[in-house]
């Protein structure tokens, strides 16, 4: 072919510095069958980055179970999973992080993770409704970790709110081991009608490639390959790599896109996210099994001067790529007019298997387009279990000492910004929305009902990194199984997993160790309670200038409630009801939080997840809470017992506090007696969930529980000003809550 | 009665606000897109929440001038009804259809959470089925409902009793614990001479059915968003 460019040499350095190895170069002349250009070489490296081409964890992710009799759209196909709910509807759910933009520019690098995972869900043809996040930091007392905080939320705020889709939920930790990587992961959950789902694929030769939306700048160049670098001091000077959101621009490409879909027009639709416009055109005509030829000179451009290499990587937000029906083009720019939006027909679906660029009808770039999607290298990483477990597995609990006044640590668990109310978080976030939350954040699962159905969907993210970084196979497993919990105390049965898996550097063979670990757990999990993965993303590479931060593999779980009316609340409802603990309790007290606040230590095992237990346990939370039997249900996790129960205690508003009397806990030390009583407080045992009923459910309840083979112990009753439990715990509701709920304030004031 | 929800490009309420009035109230009600200038003949419009124009300048400051507006402004002339919430009261402050302007709130962040409102007029359209005195929990979300006036204009609507609603405890006390935003005299919703233009920051819409109460935060629940579409009801 000839090209017209002008000729940038490519040099050993120029290779090196778009991160491609000189085996994969050789790869690249041997598809091309020559050497290729600077646009082209551009195009390799962020296809090929571990953003886009999963080139490290692809062999691991693949052992991840993704069949399922409800799944309509499987991992790994498209955009996002989506999954059948029955009567003609689906929903379309996935998890995504935004970590190295947000450690960079905190508002702008949270708020465009946010505008990312919402367009790929609409991309899929679903109307986005709901979204959740993840988010992890530094030590909160420090100045630099609350800018990063502050600006974090307010960027998801930002284009949450105004796009007006709600974010109803969420997790907030705070450890030392994100000191300099926060983690962003955001997810969004859209619902669509079954025979409305619109593919990412170019077919047709003909047809004409609409380019709409956004024009495009140089912002974001390279994004992709920014994000599968480590950071380090200098990553700073890779502001540019940051894109900046219009959440404005993007609720109008929602509205059009959606707009379109019900028309007789649309062929396909890819979003432009990571890898702009290389992207979405190869991944297109890779699954169209055609070729697609694009005129870069005819993309609606705000910078002058942009070379194609730019046009080609730039990651500028807001964009999307339609296939179109040949002799509907007027239909597609009547819509995109009404909504003020650029919509230029750059091109169309070609016979062959090449993605073909021109500039002004010049060829700059041709490469043949499955190559480039689903060719990319693929490496099995060198493992190795780290030296650090050896020493911090172990936990001799003869020298842990209980403390004195156990009022003293519940109050210090409830106090710590892991575990005190995310209220200063959520209230900034416009939860309410679209008029469809039923549950606010605060409860073990967001709750949304789907108008004009008896259907409820619940969505939960959880992960315990610490768990993680002690064991990640254990780690995986209860990140899996608490979500799954969670989302089962509101009365919903779980569908699909969605996850973000986010590690240190792959190349570091104990990195790599604990990522595989932590999948074989996860794996495990989804198998025993039949919730298959439908998608996620992988963020490797976190690692501040410090080291690597913990194995955090964070889990979304979605549920579905048929009867909306069935849900369960995580709070306490009425004075006079007895209050149950399920499961059993054990001295386990390594990895818990309850050793790392009072005691300062990050040590020990955690806690032994048996899945049939856990099955057995959700199975029973699912029988009663149909039959209505439930008055709440809260599962057991950091903070243990005393935690849970005072979580419970706090739904009711201000001034009406509503207590707990646990009396009966003497139950728990039968037969054996060896149980500690820091354990039976705090410790974290899984598979464990405080519920509460109606007296007069107490014997359907016990049975049902029995039933399931699922140990019950009545310990105590709704009521009173004070959470009392047994001999060591007795305060004030009222006190706890204040102690709850001004730690976040209170540290972000100073 | 016979209502209409306006939908400017970044209004993100409007669907709520049709939902509540079709499915919640049963009342026959139309979306008008914000380039028509052919208006349905209603009795109600609503401008619903949401970032109109992207909120771009400042809030409501883009929206004033669509097209739509001509037509909004020659409803409430002929003395018909027009509700504006949140996004909807700022842009019916641009307007010049109500007096004042609104600030960012005094925290300076976004706030989305239910919130005490006095009753302080009945003897509208939007209150008669209110007591005067009531206090009523609805929702706010939003970062600029800080509102603000001179005190001559203050003065005046605290004369001709134009405050409608305003930030309380939930016993009707006042004071600036209860105000979310910062807004003078606690002013949560106000309304034109006339009576026919009110403008609120909270929102009814999220306050019209039992399972959207918020239990968390409300131990009964709240509906009361529903008794602003009850009056509006009975005053038709």
């Amino acid at each position: 072919m000839t090209m017209t460019q002008p000729a940038v040499k490519i040099t050993p350095e120029l290779i090196a510095d778009h991160g491609i190895t000189p085996e994969e170069y050789e790869k690249i002349i041997k598809i091309l069958g020559r050497e290729p250009n600077l646009t082209e070489l551009g195009i390799f490296s962020v296809m090929w980055s571990e953003h886009c081409s999963y080139k490290n964890s692809k062999p691991i992710l693949k052992l991840f179970p993704t069949q399922g009799t409800r799944l309509l759209v499987r991992a790994g196909e498209e955009n996002a999973g989506i999954v059948d709910i029955d009567d003609g509807l689906a929903v379309c759910f996935k998890i995504e992080s935004h970590n190295h933009p947000s450690a960079i520019e905190p508002f702008q690098g949270a708020a465009t993770g946010v505008g990312g995972i919402l367009r790929d869900i609409f991309t899929m043809g679903a109307r986005p409704v709901l979204l959740m996040n993840s988010l992890r930091f530094g030590n909160l007392d420090l100045p630099q970790t609350k800018r990063l905080f502050r600006g974090v939320v307010e960027g998801i705020a930002h284009y949450g709110n105004c796009i007006g889709v709600p974010t109803v939920g969420g997790e907030v930790y705070f450890d030392e081991s994100y000191e300099g990587n926060p983690l962003v992961n955001a997810m969004c959950l859209g619902i669509v009608s079954k025979d409305g789902i619109v593919k990412g694929k170019a077919a047709g030769v003909g047809n004409p490639v609409y380019y709409v939306g956004s024009a495009t700048g140089r912002d974001g160049l390279g994004g992709a390959a920014f994000a599968s670098r480590e950071l380090t001091e200098e990553s700073h000077e890779d502001r540019p790599a940051v894109q900046v959101g219009d959440p404005f621009m993007e609720k109008l490409l929602l509205e059009a896109c959606l707009e379109l879909i019900k028309t007789d027009a649309l062929v396909g639709m890819q979003d432009m996210g990571a890898a702009g416009l290389t992207c979405s055109t190869c991944e297109t005509a890779a699954r169209g099994s055609t070729g697609i030829e694009i005129d870069i000179a005819k993309v609606p451009r705000r910078e002058t001067g942009m070379t194609p290499y730019e046009v080609m990587l730039s990651e500028s937000q807001e964009r999307m790529l339609i296939i179109a029906k040949k002799g509907k083009e007027e239909v597609v720019e009547r819509i995109f007019e009404k909504w003020d939006l650029h919509a230029v027909k750059i091109g169309e679906v070609k016979e062959g298997h090449l993605m073909r660029v021109l500039e002004e009808g010049k060829l700059v770039a041709e490469i043949p387009a499955k190559a480039l999607a689903d060719d990319g290298p693929v490496y099995i990483r060198e493992e190795k279990k780290p030296d650090y477990l050896k020493e911090a597995q172990v936990l001799n609990l003869d020298k842990i000492l209980e403390p004195k006044d156990f009022n003293d640590t519940l109050k210090k668990l409830l106090h710590h910004p892991s575990l005190a109310s995310k209220a200063w978080v959520w209230q900034q976030y416009d939860h309410m929305v679209r008029t469809d939350t039923v549950f606010y954040p605060g409860h073990d699962a967001a709750l949304i009902r789907i108008k004009g159905t008896k259907k409820g969907i619940a969505v939960s993210t959880d992960c315990n990194s610490l768990y993680c970084y002690l064991d990640p196979f254990e780690g995986g497993k209860i990140a899996v199984a608490e979500a799954a919990r969670n989302v089962v105390c509101t009365g919903a049965v779980p569908l699909g997993v969605t996850n973000c898996l986010n590690f240190g550097n792959p190349m570091k063979p104990e990195v790599f160790w604990q990522f595989h670990q932590a999948v074989l757990g996860m794996v495990e999990a989804c198998k025993a309670l039949k919730t298959p993965v439908t998608g996620g993303n992988v963020s490797f590479y976190n690692e501040s200038p410090a080291a690597a931060i913990y194995p955090t593999p964070t889990i979304g779980v979605v549920g579905l409630l048929e009867n909306i009316d069935n849900r369960v609340s995580s709070f306490f409802q009425s004075a006079g009801d007895l209050i149950f603990l399920i499961g059993s309790t054990l001295n386990e007290i390594g990895a818990s939080h309850y050793l790392m606040v009072e005691h300062g230590l990050k040590k020990g095992l955690p806690p032994r997840l048996d899945l049939e237990k856990e099955a057995a346990l959700q199975e029973f939370l699912l029988e009663a809470s149909r039959h209505r039997f439930l008055a709440s249900c809260h599962d057991l996790a950091e903070g243990g017992l005393a935690v849970a129960l005072a979580e419970s205690c706090f739904g009711q508003m201000e001034n009406k506090a509503l207590g707990a009397v646990i009396d009966q806990l003497d139950l728990l030390h039968k037969p054996s007696k060896v149980l500690r009583e820091d354990a039976l407080y705090f410790g974290e045992t899984q598979s464990r969930a405080v519920i509460s009923a109606n007296p007069k459910h107490k014997e359907v309840v016990i049975r049902t529980a029995q039933n399931h083979g699922v140990p019950i112990y009545q310990i105590g009753k709704v009521g009173g000003p004070e959470l009392i439990i047994g001999d060591r715990i007795k305060v004030e509701v009222r006190e706890l809550k204040k102690i709850y709920e001004s730690s976040i304030p209170g540290r972000m004031a100073l | 009665m016979k209502a209409a929800v306006v939908v400017f490009p970044g209004s993100n309420c409007d669907t709520d606000c049709f939902h509540a009035l079709r499915d919640v109230m049963k009342t026959p009600v139309e979306f008008v897109w914000h380039k028509e200038r052919a208006f349905p003949k209603v009795d109600l419009v609503v401008l619903p929440g949401g970032f109109s124009y992207g909120d771009y300048l400042r809030t409501g400051a883009i929206a004033r001038f669509s097209p739509v507006m001509e037509s909004v402004k020659q409803h409430a002339a002929h003395g018909r009804y027009l509700l504006g919430i949140c996004n909807g009261f700022q842009i019916l402050l641009e307007a010049g259809l109500l007096p004042g302007a609104m600030l960012r709130n005094k925290s300076l962040s976004f706030v989305c959470k239910h919130v005490w409102l006095k009753v302080e007029n009945t003897q509208t359209g939007f209150t008669k089925n209110m007591k005067k005195g009531e206090v009523l929990c609805v929702p706010i979300a939003h970062g600029e409902g800080n509102y603000y006036c001179d005190n001559e204009t203050l003065r005046e609507l605290q004369g001709t009793n134009r405050i409608v609603f305003r930030y309380t405890s939930e016993k009707g006390e006042s004071g600036e614990a209860f105000n979310p935003n910062g807004s003078v005299d606690d002013i949560a919703g106000l309304m034109n001479e006339k009576g026919n233009v009110l403008g609120m920051m909270p929102h009814p819409e999220r306050a019209s059915e039992r399972i959207l109460a918020g239990e968390a935060v409300v131990a009964d629940g709240s509906e009361d968003g529903r008794k602003i579409w009850e009056s509006l009801l009975e005053s038709l």
